[in-house]
């Protein structure tokens, strides 16, 4: 039996040629700590589990909506009749039972936002380690190319770009992702710059460890912090883009249930069947405001 | 001091040559301008007639420079849809705009920053949780979203005001008849962050050893906060008030639209729609412009009212 009191066995010290390893490798223990103390000051902030909760139910909506919909989001019966047992949202000017098409419309917003979002981290993420990592001219480049795209709104931007190239979805997710990933990048960026600096990078160069591996299994590790909070941030954006663009009429196309083109294609029976557009919005609205409170709650504690 | 806004000018100027350039490369890919004119059933031979009158076929090097060059010198084209000249479409459109987004910004801007002082000095307690919060609502609307409701709200239930707006009269009443139900959407955004600003200077100012020692000297409140606090605590939102200014162009193009207002947004809009080239490059460069000098006028603003920024350069 084990001495209780004993020390650990040190630790080989890995040769130069050993395939390297994560050099810090107490670190699942802290970071373990970290998380539950993160998790903790996030449940302690109402404004975050507000948010949390509403966005995870839209979320939920979204992928499981098909189970529970009391009606087919596309079925015709009389239009825009007011709420009602039978219709709870009423009906709009097809006929289609608003309810039905508030829960089937949260997964094609969400979708295109979380994947425009995807886009922008993977391009920022990549762009903004070797920028602070090397520096000098990609560095330069990408400074002024965020500052020439933030002098500009992006929601012209993507007007202009979606009216030439066309406004599949696809597009639309190509042209915010393309839009953030230099922000990104720069978020990213002003991270790499502290943690470069720091001894164990200068460690990993002395085991003779290479510039990708260090970015990727040194760095990145330790500025999961501001990504996660800029991926929030740029979600929150990305589902204010989306949704103004499809009620542009870019994107979405009729005759999806999406929030922002019922909202536009509603918008002419405003005036006599108000709740043809009213819940939709109040959908849309508890969705962007939700995620804005998960993100500034993981702000508030992630950056404290 | 001069070379400072002499250097910021030169880089701005860099900026908006590159941005025309991808403005217009970017229109420029968009098909065939004879065939967007003459409609599908046109001969290819009426096609490439009109693409030579109007010099398509010529290399983009060579049009993007002519291009440039006329718009320089005051000729904008011809609007392909209104068939009218761009230029003074573009630019009456551009008035009616700045008319609402000052309207807007004339009310929002004194309210925020009050509100946000306000929280500051209340920092923690419960005023300050619920201005908060409600800038952090307020901030995540799209502007058709609560442009939505409003109208709901105030032109169709209660019928206080009308669903469409137009250009107001100089009459006061009409002002804020025709002007105050498209503005509320904007000036939630504008809202969120410009009063963000106001708390977040405040709260650090507060917490300055110079604030502290007028505190401990005996001055009056008032005094501490208007003498020392707010005249620190405010640059940084004068910075974001500015840039915010270039911001309401963008949303202008969704209040706009929702509210039938003939401004440079709803032209953007109906270019786009109609795949109105020349238009459409016109429109997005002088909000390019609009934007640059918005920012362009924080930058120097700041470094005017402070001068740590103008003497380290």
């Amino acid at each position: 039996m084990e001495a209780v009191g004993q020390p650990p066995a040190l630790e080989p010290i890995p040769s130069p040629d050993a395939p390297l390893g994560p050099i810090v490798t107490s670190t699942t223990v802290g970071r373990r700590a970290r998380l539950r103390e993160v998790g903790a000051g996030l449940l302690r902030s109402p404004v975050f589990v507000v948010g949390a909760v509403v966005l995870l139910y839209w979320v939920f909506d979204a992928i499981f909506w098909q189970l529970y919909v009391p009606q087919d989001p596309q079925a015709f019966s009389t239009s825009l009749s007011a709420p009602s047992g039978a219709h709870w949202f009423g009906t709009d000017d097809l006929g289609r039972d608003v309810f039905s098409r508030v829960l089937a419309g949260a997964s094609s917003v969400l979708t295109i936002s979380v994947e425009a979002t995807l886009l922008g981290l993977i391009g920022g993420i990549a762009v903004g380690l070797i920028a602070g990592y090397y520096r000098g001219i990609v560095d330069d480049v990408l400074m002024r190319a965020v500052d020439a795209l933030l002098s500009f709104p992006g929601i012209i931007i993507a007007i202009l770009v979606l009216t030439v190239f066309g406004s599949s979805t696809l597009n639309v997710v190509l042209v915010i992702g393309i839009i953030f990933s230099p922000i990104v990048a720069r978020t990213v960026r002003a991270a790499v710059l502290v943690e470069r600096e720091r001894e164990y990078v200068a460690a990993a160069k002395l085991l003779g460890a290479r510039g990708p591996f260090i970015m990727a299994r040194e760095i990145l590790p330790n500025i999961t912090g501001p990504i996660v909070v800029e991926a929030t941030v740029r979600l929150a954006y990305a589902i204010f883009t989306v949704a103004t663009l499809s009620f542009l009429g870019f994107g979405i196309q009729p005759p999806s249930p999406d929030w922002g083109l019922t909202i536009a294609q509603e918008r002419t029976v405003l005036q006599i069947a108000p709740w043809t557009v009213l819940f939709p919005a109040l959908a849309l609205a508890s969705l962007v405001i939700a995620i804005n409170f998960v993100a500034d709650g993981l702000k508030e504690v992630l950056e404290s | 001091m001069g070379r400072f806004i002499l250097k910021r000018l030169a880089l701005a100027l860099v900026t908006l040559i590159l941005v025309s350039m991808a403005v217009f490369a970017v229109s420029q890919l968009h098909g065939d301008v004879g065939r967007i004119i003459l409609g599908p059933y046109a001969s290819p031979d009426a096609v490439a007639r009109v693409d030579h009158q109007l010099g398509v076929d010529q290399p983009l090097p060579v049009r993007y420079w002519k291009w440039a060059t006329a718009f320089v010198r005051g000729d904008w084209g011809q609007s392909y849809l209104l068939n009218t000249p761009v230029r003074a479409m573009a630019l009456t459109r551009l008035v009616n705009s700045l008319i609402l987004a000052g309207f807007a910004f004339i009310l929002i801007v004194p309210i925020s920053i009050g509100l946000g002082v306000v929280a500051a000095l209340s920092h923690g307690k419960v005023l300050d949780r619920l201005i908060t919060v409600m800038g952090l609502s307020l901030i995540a609307l799209p502007e058709f979203v609560s442009g939505v409701v409003l109208l709901v709200i105030f032109a169709v239930a209660l019928k206080w005001l009308p669903a469409s707006a137009n250009v107001p009269s100089w009459n006061p009443a009409d002002i804020i008849h025709q002007l105050l139900l498209p503005s509320i959407p904007l000036m939630f955004v504008l809202f969120g962050y410009i009063a963000r600003m106001a708390r977040a200077g405040t709260i650090s100012t507060l917490d300055s050893n110079y604030v502290r020692t007028a505190v401990l000297k005996g001055l009056p409140r008032r005094v501490v906060i208007f003498r020392h606090v707010l005249r620190n605590s405010l640059l940084p939102t004068i910075t974001v008030v500015f840039v915010q200014a270039g911001y309401l162009v963008g949303g202008l193009v969704v209040i706009e639209t929702l509210f039938s207002y003939p401004g440079i947004g709803k032209l953007v809009f109906d270019s786009a729609q109609g795949h109105d080239v020349p238009m459409l490059e016109a429109t997005v460069l002088l909000i390019a412009i609009i934007y640059m000098v918005a920012n362009l006028s924080a930058d120097v603003l700041y470094a005017v009212l402070n001068p740590r920024v103008r003497l380290s350069d």
